[in-house]
């Protein structure tokens, strides 16, 4: 029986872009130069070759295809425009406290107990309204991509927020490659389960009915913002931070933002998301970053820019759309946020 | 049993050190910053989870007293009530200073609009009813009221349990450990339940 083992050079079949998908893709990317312009207005787009200067952060072993996309990869390619409001947060802050209740439900749980999640070898289900769907691994949905640095606000739910460097490629570009159909008119996500390596997971008094799921509206997910991350500070993400590949929607809550994504589904109904199914009235499919429409139990109007201290609690206005709006407020054009929250 | 009266200030003594202990571990971790990016809502956690626990160890003191009948346990009552009514008072410290950024309007909005604040202002206003009438002069005045006033710890008890069950977000497992504690708590309280803890004392004498 005859073998064949690839080397680590050879092509994988799966990164043979097809011929419709790469002019469809140049088409699309043409249609988004309009939008691509407004992107300026995030902040100054000075894309660099140059690695900004991670020396703090620890490095860990990437796979090799990681790195040589990390190396050729766009810096900077999205800056916010107030640099002095928006510092990036430290690294240890940025993966040492955040929300991933499937590693427990306090802020430090996730870097504590991530350490079980086996993100190698990793695949991606792409399925529903596409035409080219199927089980993908991560190498073959990440490299035909540019690699790029986009330094975003994240702003949870809960009022905080942290500037925080992601490094990844674009979702548009994921979806423009399965093909969508017709159909489709919305994006559904799940995060993996697996109770052995998510000790939240396995607690018996979890309000989330397992995977997590969140979901967007298919212009949502093509919008030039919209961002799969796949690494962080330069590296590739911490577990705890949803390793291997997770969604950066910047101009919404965190939770819109789903961690380790095992599935991608174009879809023709809008998904019922996690929180939505926990508490429809604290939280909508929509959930974008709003400070006008309170959640129930507190106020959205400011939030706390972190890491704060006890003597600078550096609170400061929530500003709609997360500061995005210029961007994205056409997408919502004609909608009632109040009910649409 | 009887023991010498410098064992019960030693114990008192060590009582009022144990209840100090936290708030200066936790300051201290904040001092040199173990306490993660946002030390104002480390602290608030920390000292609102302290109060109940000082709350629970509160009410554990009469059934314990009565399953023992060390006076021990009646002793450190008082003390006790009060540690609670400091923490609950470093607790909403905390919420106006880290959280509100001192922003007395919102702080009145927010009692106004939220009913987890609700509620745990409420607490709040019973355990100082009941600080302050902790005294002796009160409870002269107070007579027999006096008890029945301070029977409100079991609703306040209730209250506290709900403004945590409003906070929790995505697992019930920690709230429902202690809301277990405090509904034994209560049970032990209701007469036939409460009268059955002297001839459990009986009954592990004699099998001793």
């Amino acid at each position: 029986m005859l073998i064949k083992i690839a080397k680590p050079g050879d092509l994988h079949e799966s990164e043979v872009t097809p011929e419709s998908v790469y002019l469809s893709r140049r088409r699309f990317m043409g249609g988004l130069a309009g939008i691509g312009a407004g992107l300026a207005f995030a902040g100054n787009t000075k894309a660099s070759e140059q690695r900004p200067d991670y020396n703090d952060v620890p490095q860990s072993d990437a796979p090799d295809w990681f790195k040589a996309k990390r190396d050729a990869a766009e810096w900077q390619a999205v800056v916010p425009s107030d640099p002095a409001q928006d510092k990036t947060a430290p690294y240890a802050d940025a993966s040492g406290y955040n929300n991933f209740f499937e590693f427990g439900t306090g802020k430090s749980d996730p870097a504590r107990k991530a350490g079980t999640l086996v993100t190698e070898p990793w695949s991606v289900v792409i399925d529903g309204e596409v035409n080219n769907g199927g089980r993908f691994a991560l190498e073959d949905i990440a490299t035909p991509s540019q690699f790029e640095e986009r330094i975003y606000r994240l702003r949870c739910v809960e009022a905080w927020s942290m500037v925080i460097p992601w490094l990844g490629i674009s979702l548009a570009d994921v979806i423009q490659r399965a093909e969508p159909t017709s159909k489709a008119k919305y994006v559904r996500f799940e995060t993996l389960v697996d109770p052995d390596q998510m000790p939240g997971q396995r607690s018996s008094f979890a309000l989330i009915d397992w995977p997590y799921v969140e979901g967007l509206r298919l212009d949502e997910a093509m919008h030039p913002l919209s961002f799969l991350a796949l690494g962080m500070y330069g590296r590739e993400l911490p577990n705890q931070n949803g390793a291997p590949l997770r969604l950066v929607v910047p101009w919404k809550y965190g939770f819109k933002s789903i961690k380790s994504i095992v599935r991608i589904s174009l879809v023709e109904e809008q998904p019922l998301n996690s929180w939505q199914q926990i508490a429809a009235n604290e939280y909508g499919f929509y959930a974008n970053v709003n400070p006008d429409v309170d959640h129930p139990r507190w106020s959205q109007a400011t939030e706390r820019r972190l890491p704060n201290s006890l003597f600078n609690t550096n609170i400061i206005d929530t500003r709609m759309f997360n500061g995005y709006a210029d961007e994205v407020a056409s997408l919502y054009s004609g909608m009632d946020l109040r009910v649409n929250y | 049993m009887s023991m010498p009266a410098y064992i019960f200030t030693l114990w008192r003594a060590s009582v009022f050190v144990a209840a100090l202990v936290p708030l200066a571990w936790w300051g201290w971790q904040v001092a040199n910053n173990m306490a993660g990016p946002e030390p104002g809502r480390y602290l608030l956690l920390n000292i609102g989870l302290g109060a109940l626990w000082l709350l629970l160890f509160t009410l554990s003191l009469t059934p314990l007293t009565k399953l023992t009948r060390w006076k021990g346990f009646n002793l450190i009552r008082r003390q006790l009530g009060l540690w609670t009514l400091a923490y609950a008072v470093l607790h909403l410290t905390c919420y106006v200073l880290f959280i509100l950024g001192l922003d007395w309007a919102r702080l009145g909005s927010e009692i106004v609009n939220r009913p987890y604040i609700i509620v745990g202002m409420l607490a709040l206003l019973g355990l100082t009813a009941l600080g302050a009438t902790s005294n002796r002069w009160a409870m002269r005045k107070l007579g027999k009221r006096w008890k029945t006033l301070h029977k409100a710890s079991y609703l306040i008890l209730a209250l506290v349990l709900l403004h945590f069950l409003w906070v929790v977000r995505a697992d019930m497992q920690e709230w429902f450990v202690y809301a277990l504690v405090g509904a034994l708590l209560m049970c032990l309280r209701i007469p036939p339940v409460s009268r059955t803890l002297p001839k459990l004392r009986q009954r592990l004498k004699q099998s001793a």
